[in-house]
């Protein structure tokens, strides 16, 4: 049966977590993503048994997250730009002792305190890596409200499929915003011995999970089998939605909440006679390279539109290697691109103004 | 020269084998392998963490609970404390240890979970989860080994290195004026409410060993029992490499200098509470 | 049928829970519906907007700079939001407080005096459902009834002896609306 409701982005994260089956949450108060904290504490203990521990700072969440991943079950936290920044060095160690957990950044402005508005200036932090080592999380970006509850069960999958952290990287607008959503049915809540898992010794010698490998060789053969499943990653799980690519002179490439602004944008261009096309990556990492060039050969130019200073852009270059020309158009400090604006940059930057 | 030939190690086999003294009844200790690996320590000779790693594993065999315990190593020397005890272990980033086990005993709470810190680790680095973990009230145990020094990173100043002891990073002495005082964070933690049983221990006597093993084996206890808070065991200890001593005279100056500043003995116990 | 709101006013003046109550509202005509509010220091006495659309097709932009009808309640909001009605499009202002109102003229604009009639019905927090009663009676976008169920789920519990009065305050607003020539 489906069961409609109208909810903010970041509640309906919470509530797709509760009915995801997840075991815990830890996390530190942040705006613009408190609501995921506020919810889980009002609902998940007496619904489903999940624990729910607000934490004394974002350092000790990711730190609650690596050692309840570490015996299997599913964990998850959930934080804002600053916040995660903080957690860090506590995802280099999820990443380096290949634990699967759903880690979520409601991106807002920065750098510094910056502001609690949108802002997708984290982009960098989440698919190059971020902490220390080389190493690289699954990264979905959300665009709709439903998005943010669906990517919930689908990082879990993921995260559990690669034993890799999955990041869902949205930002405080769609954090905020309320749209219909469907709910997915109550999952129960499973524990099985994965095989690596610390729940207590069984058969053998002690589990050991660590980041700790001292002898060089060692921790070469760590990362070139850390390589090989982010290599397996990228060739199995890329996402990524296109819409009216076929025909179109010129394609905006955006990800997010922006992503729909220039779908806005895309449609306004239509009517005024241009055609334009709209690439949206919804996993970041993986960045959808192959797909992003086969759907702009035929294109005049690209418009990367992005809430930042140009992040994404370098990934798009890099896709369509050098083939098409690719310019950018950013919004920074927390402010959001209008569709005329984007129309405008677009008309700007490569018809040269006359229409 | 028969005599001589009597010395060698062959004879020295043959006697054992024909007077027989290695029996199971004349077997007055045994290292407790099944929860101890039977491989050499990296620690330096006279160093306390071997004595407390033999500690935790007796307890483990005695309590028969091998498999219900969790424990999460510290950055410090102990980091590969997990190559020595023979039970599940995670490894904690510098400081978080006490973060890790709340995660693991908030997802397992019928698991025995317990962190193994240094003084760097937990009363620098990892000073805010180390209170907060204890005000929560995790029912974990805390093993808290105090030399007084960073051991693994060459001999720099701990928080709890004393006044006027010298360091690598303070060569002329801890000056309590600009370098500040060592912290006593046992005390501390004593006063919050979470703690259930806070005590202070050492190893470098055969009646001090004894004492810390029976600590570890309450706090299991308390843990298994259904636990009321925290517990959390300090062990004095010595670094006779950092401290530029012998192992013999590591144990001398920490009784005589540490011993006055950290005081051994139960801060806090259940019955102590209750009342 | 796509229509695009921004509704704004003083923090407190209920302006986030008019857009809620279309969206709720909306929801239950099986419409598309997106709501998205300014947040932040904002929400605490300062000015406070939402974006509300409603629409028949998925929508594409939550975000929008130029849309079909503005309500302002009070005059900062007529100032900043008076250029973002498309032309032909609508603005309703509150008339009791906005001392300097809207001037295009390539735009429908209406004064309804919410604040007035609010302090005659004993209740100054009804003044977004008279506003809101207002917009209907101009754009019947959605039925009454779902307005009035859209209400239900928004009002906690424990104010929803409050809903009669809520009712009566919108309905009030539409009859001011008519008194006024506003026809649908």
């Amino acid at each position: 049966m489906k069961e409609l409701k109208l909810m903010k982005g970041n509640e309906a994260l919470a509530e797709a977590a509760i009915r995801a089956g997840c075991d815990a949450y830890f996390g530190y108060p942040i705006t613009p993503q408190s609501e995921v904290l506020e919810y889980l504490s009002r609902e998940a203990d007496k619904r489903t048994g999940m624990v729910v521990l607000q934490a004394e700072s974002e350092v000790a969440s990711i730190n609650m997250v690596y050692g309840a991943a570490g015996t299997g079950k599913k964990v998850m936290t959930s934080s804002s730009s600053p916040g995660m920044s903080l957690m860090q060095e506590g995802i280099s160690y999820i990443a380096c002792a290949e634990l699967p957990c759903l880690l979520v950044n409601v991106n807002r402005g920065g750098p510094g305190l910056g502001t609690i508005q949108p802002a997708q200036g984290d982009y960098f932090q989440s698919v190059k890596g971020g902490g220390h080592g080389d190493y690289r999380l699954i990264v979905l970006a959300p665009s709709t409200v439903q998005e943010m509850a669906d990517f919930v069960e689908l990082s879990f999958e993921l995260a559990f499929k690669y034993r890799n952290p999955v990041l869902i990287l949205t930002d405080g607008a769609l954090g905020q915003m309320m749209e219909k959503v469907e709910l997915k049915v109550q999952k129960e809540r499973k524990f099985e011995d994965l095989g690596w898992t610390t729940t207590g010794r069984n058969n053998g010698n002690g589990r050991v999970i660590t980041s700790l490998h001292l002898k060089p060789d060692q921790m070469e053969e760590i990362n070139i089998h850390l390589q090989k499943k982010y290599k397996t990653i990228e060739e199995n799980e890329v996402r990524v939605e296109s819409k009216n690519c076929e025909d179109a002179e010129y394609i905006i490439t955006a990800y997010g909440l922006v992503a729909r602004i220039c779908n806005k944008a895309a449609e306004l261009a239509r009517e005024k006679g241009i055609k334009v096309g709209v690439i949206r990556p919804i996993t970041l990492f993986p960045f959808p390279k192959k797909e992003i060039k086969e759907l702009t050969k035929n294109a005049k130019g690209i418009l990367d539109v992005e809430m930042n200073a140009g992040q994404m852009v370098e990934d798009v270059r890099l896709a369509v290697e050098g083939k098409v020309p690719v310019e950018f158009h950013g919004r920074m400090g927390g402010i959001v691109p209008s569709p005329e604006e984007i129309l405008e940059k677009l008309e700007e930057k490569f018809i040269g103004g006359v229409v | 020269m028969n005599e001589r030939r009597m010395l060698d190690d062959q004879h020295f086999e043959t006697m054992i084998e024909e007077e027989s003294i290695c029996t199971s009844s004349n077997v007055v200790y045994d290292a407790p392998h099944k929860a101890l690996y039977d491989t050499p320590m990296h620690y330096c000779p006279g160093c306390g963490h071997g004595v407390v790693h033999r500690l935790l594993a007796e307890v483990f065999e005695e309590m028969d609970i091998i498999k219900e315990v969790i424990g999460v190593a510290p950055v410090g020397c102990s980091v590969l404390a997990y190559n020595y005890l023979n039970i599940d272990m995670s490894e904690a980033a510098h400081g978080r240890a006490s973060a890790v086990a709340t995660g693991i005993k908030r997802v397992l709470p019928d698991k025995l979970v317990f962190s193994y810190q240094g003084d760097g680790d937990l009363a620098a680095i990892g000073t805010g989860e180390t209170i907060h973990t204890c005000n929560r009230g995790e029912n974990i145990l805390i093993l808290f080994i105090n030399n007084g020094i960073y051991g693994m990173t060459g001999g720099q100043m701990a928080p709890t290195t004393l006044p006027g002891m010298k360091s690598t990073t303070s060569p002329f002495g801890r000056n309590v004026e600009t370098m500040g005082n060592p912290l006593k964070i046992t005390d501390l933690v004593a006063q919050l409410p979470g703690t259930v049983y806070v005590t202070r221990q050492a190893v470098h006597k055969p009646v001090n060993v004894r004492k810390t093993k029976k600590a570890i084996q309450k706090a299991f206890e308390y843990q298994q029992n259904g636990g009321k808070g925290t517990c959390f065991i300090e062990v004095v200890s010595n670094c006779p490499s950092n401290w530029k001593m012998t192992p013999l005279d590591s144990n001398k100056w920490m009784e005589e200098n540490m011993l006055p500043f950290y005081p051994l003995g139960d801060l806090k116990t259940p019955s102590g509470k209750e009342n | 049928m796509t229509e695009e709101i921004i509704i704004a006013g003083f923090g407190g003046q209920g302006v986030l829970t008019m857009g809620t109550i279309l969206c709720y509202a909306g929801m239950m005509e099986n419409k598309e519906v997106s709501w998205m509010p300014s947040y932040g220091p904002e929400m605490r006495g300062g000015t406070a907007n939402c974006i509300t659309i409603i629409s028949d097709t998925k929508i594409s932009s939550p975000i929008i700079s130029k849309c079909d009808t503005v309500i302002a309640l009070n005059q900062p909001s007529v100032e900043k939001f008076e250029d973002a009605v498309k032309p032909n499009g609508l603005m309703i202002y509150e008339s009791t407080n906005i001392i300097e109102p809207p001037t295009r003229n390539d735009i429908e604009i209406i004064g309804i005096a919410g604040a007035d009639e609010a302090a005659k019905m004993k209740n100054t927090k009804i003044l977004n459902m008279i506003m809101l009663g207002a917009f209907l009676a101009k754009k019947p976008i959605i039925e009454l009834e779902n307005i009035l169920a859209g209400l239900k789920q928004v009002l906690p519990e424990r104010y929803h002896h409050l809903l009669p009065l809520n009712e009566d305050a919108m309905k009030r607003g539409m009859e001011l609306a008519k008194a006024a020539g506003v026809t649908a």
